[in-house]
């Protein structure tokens, strides 16, 4: 059974909802509920969460019965390695300069495609680096150290 | 002729040199990313967000309403060139304008292409402007809870209309209100889903949530597969139509204008059933169905002119009543509000070189469309064979960039890289991302409209049936779900007494 969840589109879907709902209606019950002249600040999101938990569960009971598989394969390592990319790249740019976390970015997530051939990556490093340095740093002048070395 | 003053004001705006620079750099950046392939038109206006802010709220409307239909342009490029959509809007143009490719008549696909799209693009501009001002005057005399009403539909609609799983649709437009909450209550100045981030105390940035549920996850889908396309860089053929080609054209394109008005103000619905009801059409009326699917040219003309039609008219609810009609829409509201704009009818009254520079200024954009796409053909065409393992690693680096630069702040590339995971998952399972979006746009503007609505009648839930037009909206809404939910549901009883 568990292997048919797993790839079990609308279930899958339903749970997630229902998953955010419940964290949603967790984290809103801190919030004072108030009355309906006065609303709260929690009025809005405890009415809201549940609803997403009432949406989850039609979704996950009618996956249940109609057991729609996922189309596809499921990118997991293009994924990682894009979502790898940009947080380097949010990790560099501050610490290392911008030149850096571009060549990180495009490095890592170049990865993720079908083929990697190090000389066009290279090149795409380059020109996407003053690409960048020129519309970012000396088009839009902002702030950007090219090359920072501060750990 | 107070129309006419206003154009003039309008003209006025769009004519100075900063935004006619802006105007062509939107329809350029539009075309050029939309051409190539596996981008379109939301990618490209995520990614491009963040350059606009810098500018004023005019300049950046007329930027970004400039890449949207320049983008719409580009992806039939490559539809018929590469038989490849770069959006579902032109999904249909490659049926016929594909086949038109591969008998040696490419040239004048995008040629029709072009041309009837811009008569759609300047009868649509020409719609907003006969229907925006009473539009907006019906608007003004819009109470609190009528507001929550329209918005309501609008979420409903787009909800009903996506492509797609209804009670999904539902579901994201429920998770795009509960995303819209993040941050400081107006009311209470409490803070909401911060996690004690001081980063979230103004609520999850916009251009964070869209370019990761557009831009990221799109990328990441793209790369599931292998690429592998056959394009026509060669045998293009002459680019100027025949005079029974033309005359072929015509009433395609005006029906086809006509269907993509009407489609483009309703909300939720937008360019891609639009363009596809077109084609149904002219499949229909031909004398000769068959034709179509060979390389008909009635089946480039008539989506071409209804989805450019609709991309135009989107801006009438967008522009007079701050409800964006479909997720494009909800961009650029999107834009509006991060420059301090408070979308809603009174915008026209308030600011109106804004509103009218925004409306000349997509005459000024399809004329440049035309004059920019039929003589660089071969630019465009040389584009397309820029493969996909250049081009995502520049459009994830414009992403994190784009993101980075709004508040210098890596939190935001974070975040960014959360909803890209996010929305790949939930592509993956078929959950639309646009009512996400709309959600929440819409979303603050619905709490508050309800707040004052029940501050004003005490607590009285009747006051959103008491006000006529808010109670038509809603009976509006009701019956839209109901005619969705009813069918699945007589379907299923009826599969059940088959079964029994």
């Amino acid at each position: 059974m568990k292997s048919k969840l797993a790839g079990n589109q609308d279930a899958l879907a339903g749970l997630i909802f229902i998953a955010l709902g419940a964290i949603g209606l967790l984290i809103a019950l801190r919030y004072e509920f108030g009355s309906s002249t006065e609303m709260g600040p929690g009025y809005f999101p405890r009415v809201l969460s549940l609803l997403l938990v009432g949406f989850g569960g039609v979704i996950l009971l009618r996956g249940l019965r109609s057991g729609v598989a996922v189309d596809g394969i499921w990118a997991w390592l293009p994924l990682a390695l894009v979502t790898l990319s940009i947080i380097l790249f949010g990790a560099a740019i501050e610490r290392l300069g911008l030149v850096p976390a571009v060549a990180l970015l495009i490095a890592v997530s170049a990865y993720a495609g079908h083929e990697f051939r190090p000389g066009e990556v290279a090149i795409l490093t380059a020109v996407m680096a003053i690409f960048a340095a020129a519309v970012f740093v000396w088009g839009l002048s902002l702030p950007y150290p090219l090359f920072a070395w501060s750990f | 002729m107070e129309f006419l003053d206003n154009l003039a004001l309008g003209f006025g705006v769009a004519l100075s040199l900063q935004n006619l620079a802006y105007c062509f750099l939107g329809v350029l950046l539009g075309t050029l990313i939309g051409v190539l392939p596996g981008v379109g038109p939301l990618v490209t206006i995520s990614m491009l967000l963040p350059i606009t802010y810098g500018l004023s709220p005019v300049s950046s409307v007329i930027m970004l309403a400039g890449i949207y239909y320049g983008a719409q342009y580009g992806g039939s490029t490559t539809a018929i060139l590469v038989n490849l959509p770069g959006e579902t809007s032109s999904a249909v143009t490659c049926l016929d304008g594909y086949q038109m490719a591969r008998k040696g008549r490419a040239g004048v696909a995008l040629a029709i292409a072009a041309l009837s799209s811009f008569v759609a693009g300047c009868i649509g501009t020409a719609l907003i402007v006969g229907l925006g001002v009473p539009l907006a005057g019906w608007a003004l005399r819009f109470g609190a809870e009528d507001y929550f009403a329209l918005m309501l539909l609008g979420l409903v609609a787009a909800s009903v209309l996506t492509h797609g799983d209804l009670m999904k649709a539902l579901a994201m437009v429920v998770l795009g209100l509960l995303v819209g909450l993040v941050g400081t209550d107006v009311n209470s100045g409490a803070e909401r889903y911060t996690f004690g981030l001081p980063e979230l105390a103004d609520g999850i940035g916009f251009t964070v949530l869209a370019v990761g549920i557009f831009a990221v996850s799109e990328v990441v889908s793209n790369l599931e597969q292998k690429e592998r396309r056959e394009i026509f860089t060669r045998n293009i053929g002459g680019l100027m139509p025949a005079w029974a080609d033309i005359k072929a054209s015509i009433l395609p394109t005006l029906r086809g204008t006509a269907i993509g008005a009407f489609f483009g103000i309703l909300p939720g619905t937008g360019p891609s059933i639009s363009s596809f009801s077109a084609y149904m059409v002219e499949k229909r009326l031909a004398r000769d169905p068959s034709r179509f699917g060979q390389g008909a040219i009635e089946g480039v003309a008539s989506p071409e002119a209804a989805n450019n039609a609709a991309a135009q008219t989107a801006f009438i609810p967008m522009l007079t009543l701050g409800i964006p009609g479909t997720a494009t829409m909800a961009l650029i509201l999107g834009a509006l509000v991060m420059n301090g704009v408070q979308p809603g009818p009174s915008v026209m009254t308030r600011s109106p070189e804004l509103f009218w520079g925004v409306i000349a200024s997509m005459f000024v954009g399809n004329a440049m469309l035309v004059a920019l796409n039929l003589p660089l053909v071969g630019i465009w065409v040389r584009l397309l064979t820029i493969p996909y393992r250049w081009l995502f690693p520049a459009i994830i680096l414009f992403c994190a960039l784009g993101n980075y630069s709004l508040n210098n702040s890596a939190i935001d590339v974070y975040l960014c890289a959360a909803v890209g995971v996010l929305g790949y998952v939930f592509a993956k399972l078929k959950c639309p991302p646009a009512p996400l979006i709309l959600g929440y746009v819409l979303g603050p503007m619905m709490e508050e409209n309800v707040r004052r609505a029940l501050l004003l009648s005490e607590g009285d839930l009747s006051i959103f049936v008491r006000s006529p037009i808010s109670a038509s909206l809603l009976v509006v809404s009701a019956l839209l779900l109901v005619t969705m939910i009813l069918p699945a549901i007589r379907r299923k009883k009826e599969q059940a007494y088959s079964e029994g």
